[in-house]
């Protein structure tokens, strides 16, 4: 039995007839006016909803060629300056000013300055993102808000200036990848080791094109924010999208969001998935990932002892509350290790708030770590946190790649908040279930 | 379509951070980021590349950020289309979309080497060396992909719609 069975708190009271299809199919199907759309069928859909960040730059040079003066519908354009934010060179500076010069002249109101917050963190915060939508955004972990029952999927800039000139684009209906869990999760054992666990055995173009849902029981002990992670990591995996289901969880964390028809919102028991995967809880640890490939990922005990020189707390896939909170329990009355470096970027102005109110911001400063304004961060290597050559990083974002985060020599590990704090503290890779005095 | 050029092969998962380091895309200039094409896999790519050369690699290349100046390095460093074994999707449409073809053959990595002379004949739809040694052939680009591809890119492509549009108004 799913989880969505068993605790499907919105779908109407009348029975609805099962129609074999997969919440993928039901969202592009009604974007496009074809409620009949199966994977596989490519159609021209409406998004109810667009996001770019700095790139808006270059949606709007390529909506000037088309010599069109501002967006289809500017109530459904989402602009976030959050990648290079505050700027990091004058180059920058002057793309921010054009930005906030078009969205003026534009009319568009869904604007978030300096220092608001990472894009995809401000979509499902600012409940901007609802669930049955299709959201489309200039970032490729738009995946990200599948945690609200939305369809989020990463196009380049020039789609999306084509989406800006003529409110519609082409989308492949993509099949479904199922990922569901059995099992007790160990403790300490958080979203981002799952995630990291799934793509360890999956690759990186394991889910290519797919759609991932997550369902089951296991949702029950996953909250939003752990559902984030979740569909974040998905884009790791080469997934269009990925989905959570519409819950209980989610009507707790949003009563006023909750659907009508909650069926829109979740795959038919009779959908048709091109795979389905079950994870055993048990089987999951700590987990670390690198360097340079996501799906390099194996327990933390194998890593142990690597020196780092910077550990990095932040980004859409760990910069919330919750991340923030995992930290602090490891960080409390401990001190970052001599030599070493712990930078804290929250994922959003909101998220710093509630930090600050629940004291975990000052026990993170207390431990010596260094708080960014939130935003991306040293995530992307632009600014704030650059590595240099030599230079080994621990990091609770998402993409380890070559030269990412600075310097192509530079390495990257990738691990939840809790494994990068405790590895703060010992100034090398570190186990926080030692820590959090959790026997193992 | 024919491009025609010299051939540089790739492994699998060259990831967009490779292609185009984000710390260089505060600049949009095509010609500033085609000067760091390619950088962090192959030292000497930049320099080396030539107009109309062509890109063969392995598994889900462009994987990564959905970063469009990935494409606009390449194009403007003078490649005149990639051949994968797999391309992942951001990077697929925005190559469509900026008029650069990329084209699927499972062979192809295998079968050509670094400096081969080779041409592609995109209505063949196959890869050949200039020798005529080497061939293979290439799968078909869907049919809305080709559409964009043949107006060369989605500017011009909404462009003759528009037009077709006003025409017919
Ligand atoms: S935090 Fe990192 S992965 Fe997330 S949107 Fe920003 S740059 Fe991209």
């Amino acid at each position: 039995m799913t989880r969505t069975d068993l605790e499907f708190k919105y779908s109407s009271s009348v029975e609805l007839p099962l129609t074999g299809r997969t919440v993928a199919e039901k969202i592009l199907g009604r974007a496009a006016n074809t409620p009949e759309a199966k994977a596989g069928d490519v159609l021209e859909v409406e998004p109810d909803l667009v996001m770019s960040h700095e790139n808006t730059f270059l949606v709007n040079k390529t909506l000037e060629e088309l010599e069109i003066g501002k967006p289809w519908d500017p109530e459904k354009v989402v602009v976030v300056l959050d990648h290079r934010s505050p700027a990091n060179s004058v180059q920058t500076a002057a793309v921010h000013s054009k930005i906030r010069e078009l969205v003026r002249r534009m009319g568009i109101s869904k604007f978030y300055d300096v220092g608001e917050g990472i894009c995809h963190q401000l979509l499902v915060e600012q409940k901007l993102a609802r669930p049955g939508q299709l959201v489309l955004g200039s970032d490729s972990h738009t995946t990200t808000i599948g945690a609200v029952g939305a369809f989020g999927a990463g196009i380049g800039a020039t789609d999306m200036a084509g989406v800006w000139a003529t409110g519609k684009t082409w989308l492949k209906v993509p099949e479904t990848l199922r990922v569901t869990m059995s099992g007790h999760l160990q403790r300490a054992v958080f979203p981002k080791d799952i995630a990291l666990y799934l793509i360890s055995k999956l690759g990186p173009s394991g889910a290519d094109y797919m759609c991932v849902e997550f369902d089951g029981i296991f949702l029950f002990d996953i909250s939003i924010s752990g559902r984030m992670v979740l569909c974040n990591m998905a884009a790791e995996m080469g997934a269009k999208a990925a989905i959570a289901p519409v819950d209980s969880t989610f009507g707790a964390w949003s009563p006023e969001c909750a659907p009508e028809n909650g069926r829109a919102c979740v795959s038919d028991p009779d959908a048709k998935f091109r795979d389905s995967i079950e994870l055993v809880a048990e089987d999951i640890r700590p987990m670390v990932a690198g360097p340079h490939k996501v799906e390099a990922g194996k327990s933390v005990d194998e890593f142990e002892d690597i020196h780092i020189d910077q550990a990095f707390i932040g980004s859409c896939t760990n910069g919330r509350l919750e991340d923030l909170i995992a930290a602090s329990w490891v960080l409390k009355g401990n001190k970052v290790a001599q030599g070493c470096r712990l930078l804290v970027a929250p994922a959003s102005r909101a998220v710093l708030n509630d930090a600050l109110d629940m004291g975990v911001i000052q026990t993170i400063l207390a431990a010596g770590g260094v708080i960014l304004p939130p935003g991306c961060g040293p995530c992307l290597g632009a600014h704030e946190g650059v590595l240099g050559p030599g230079e080994v990083c621990i990091s609770s974002s998402n993409r380890n790649f070559k030269g990412r985060m600075g310097s192509e020599e530079a390495e990257i590990y990738l691990a939840s908040p809790a494994t990068v704090a405790a590895s703060a503290i010992e100034g090398k890779i570190a186990d926080p279930r030692r820590w959090l005095k959790i026997d193992l | 379509m024919i491009s025609e050029g010299r051939v540089w092969t790739f492994g699998d998962e060259i990831n967009t951070d490779l292609i185009i380091p984000g710390r260089y895309l505060d600049n949009y200039d095509p010609s500033h980021l085609a000067k760091h094409a390619m950088e962090g896999a192959s030292r000497e790519f930049a320099a080396g590349v030539r107009p109309g050369d062509i890109i063969v690699a392995g598994r889900n290349f462009g994987c990564g950020s959905s970063r469009e100046q990935a494409v606009t390095a390449l194009k403007s460093a003078g490649v005149s289309a990639v051949v994968a074994k797999s391309f992942a999707r951001i990077f697929y449409r925005n190559a469509i979309n900026l008029g650069m073809p990329v084209l699927e053959s499972q062979e192809a990595q295998s079968s050509f080497s670094d400096g081969d002379r080779a041409v592609i004949d995109l209505d063949l739809g196959c890869l050949s060396s200039m020798d005529g040694l080497k061939k293979t052939y290439l799968k078909e680009v869907p049919p809305n992909a080709k559409k964009i591809l043949a107006s060369g890119g989605l500017v011009p492509y909404l462009r003759q719609k528009t037009d077709g549009q006003r025409k017919t108004q």
